[in-house]
């Protein structure tokens, strides 16, 4: 069974239609004990990532999540509450991975929010098995994670690099929406359940 | 940096898509869910779904045809057509659209803008302008440019980016339908204007069209329905021509 951090932020139905069509089955819930027996766990995420952390603290599960030892994938704002600190709310977040999120720089022909779907580069590891090189994924925000010694895959954003994927150990984040990037999404979907 | 979008739209009217499509192998044309899967297949990086029931009954059936298109299709829609309050805007999110679209109604109330991007966020507001040249003055219209009014198209795209739209979605309602091209001029100087993606819809009747309003125009997307719907060019091929020419896509 998947569990699905359910901390009241955002739609998670295209989350749970993407699991549908991967033939998952899957329960939405904030309950400690639930998550702790989950085979996988996703926490997705829209929205403020202060606010976020501040849900996650107020339903007490910071420290289950810290704990967890079965895979356990981030979207988005999920990926930036499994970071150390975010700026959005200037917040501490999980810590799992070793990174800051901060405010994407707008600079001239280069906006924020970063919308729309971009290159992943230098992806390694199980989550992107099979995908060819350069595939594209589907991104929305205006926070980012600098990349780190956790970083599995790499975006461009005006000059920068940013970090389009972490990973330390059983924690696993990606930036971009997989339940919004096509084909590529769906194969990173089936790939982290068959992890 | 995200690739430049080719966006399908189609018009929907109490459930069904209204304009068919000449797909071989695809038995009910007019069938929104199965065109969108179809259009996503061949490589379209997004899909607008637009509302043009009259009725309260067809508008009704709106909401059922956004479950099934969330159920199947894997990549970003947005949804538009009479979305005239916040809970008109959340009865879609609900559904599963990424994206919604306003216009008229935002024209008649722009705080309308507001209050759906506070409560779901800039990325999830669209603002569909409909403008056209009256000596020289891009005047917005509303009502499918029945009503002309008296803003002007680059005070209110800033105003509605200010009030926190996502994107802006700029038909030229003197292009539009005719297949003679963009104004790009026009549509490089409001991607200049708003810090926001520019959307460029109606007009294309070519891959040199939509290359000029990719580059000259400096819109970041491009919205089109007969040219994909007549079959003239696949998405595919059209994303490919757009490559060979230079521009970043998704292929």
């Amino acid at each position: 069974m998947i569990a699905i951090i359910d901390y009241g932020m955002g739609n998670i139905r295209s989350v749970e239609n993407a699991l549908r069509r991967a033939g998952a089955e899957w329960t939405l819930t904030a309950d400690a004990a639930v998550i702790e027996r989950a085979d996988r766990v996703l926490l997705p995420g829209v929205g403020h990532c202060g606010e976020a952390m501040e849900r996650l603290r107020g339903l007490g599960l910071t420290e289950v999540i810290r704990r967890l030892h079965r895979p356990v994938l981030g979207i988005c704002v999920g990926m930036q509450l499994m970071c150390r600190h975010t700026e959005e709310g200037d917040a501490e977040c999980l810590g799992i991975f070793d990174a800051r999120v901060r405010r994407l720089p707008e600079a001239p022909g280069v906006k924020v929010p970063n919308m729309g779907w971009c290159r992943i580069s230098n992806a390694e590891g199980s989550l992107f098995k099979g995908l060819q090189k350069g595939e594209y994924a589907y991104f929305v925000h205006s926070y980012y994670a600098h990349n780190c010694s956790d970083t599995v895959a790499t975006t461009r954003h005006g000059d920068r690099l940013i970090s389009a994927a972490l990973r330390w150990e059983n924690f696993y984040g990606v930036q971009f929406h997989p339940e919004k990037s096509g084909t590529a999404g769906e194969r990173i979907i089936r790939n982290f359940l068959n992890i | 940096m995200p690739a430049k979008r080719i966006i399908p739209c189609l018009d929907v009217k109490e459930g069904r898509t209204v304009k068919g499509i000449n797909f071989e192998g695809l038995a009910d044309v007019g069938e929104p869910v199965e065109l969108g899967a179809r259009y996503a297949a061949e490589g379209a990086d997004e899909l607008v779904y637009l509302d043009i029931s009259a009725s309260r009954e067809g508008r009704n059936t709106l909401v059922s045809l956004v479950e099934r298109i969330a159920d199947r299709i894997s990549i970003p829609f947005t949804v538009g057509g009479g979305i005239a309050s916040l809970d008109d805007a959340s009865r879609l999110l609900d559904a599963g659209a990424d994206k919604i679209t306003v216009n008229s109604a935002a024209v008649a109330d722009p705080a309308l803008i507001s209050r759906i991007a506070r409560r779901y966020g800039s990325q999830f507001v669209v603002v569909a302008i409909d403008a056209r040249s009256e000596g020289g003055i891009w005047r917005v219209t509303t009502h499918g440019g029945s009503r002309l009014t008296d803003r002007e198209l680059i005070g209110w795209a800033r105003e509605a980016e200010e009030r926190g739209a996502g994107e802006i979605m700029f038909t030229s309602m003197d292009h539009d339908g005719t297949r003679s091209g963009y104004p790009c001029p026009t549509f490089a100087a409001l991607a200049d204007a708003v810090g926001i993606p520019v959307i460029a819809s109606g007009g294309a009747g070519s891959v040199a069209d939509i290359a000029d309003v990719l580059t000259v125009g400096k819109a970041d997307a491009a919205l089109a329905a007969s040219i994909f719907h007549y079959g003239e060019i696949s998405i595919g091929e059209l994303k490919r021509q757009l490559a060979a020419k230079g521009l970043e896509m998704r292929l």
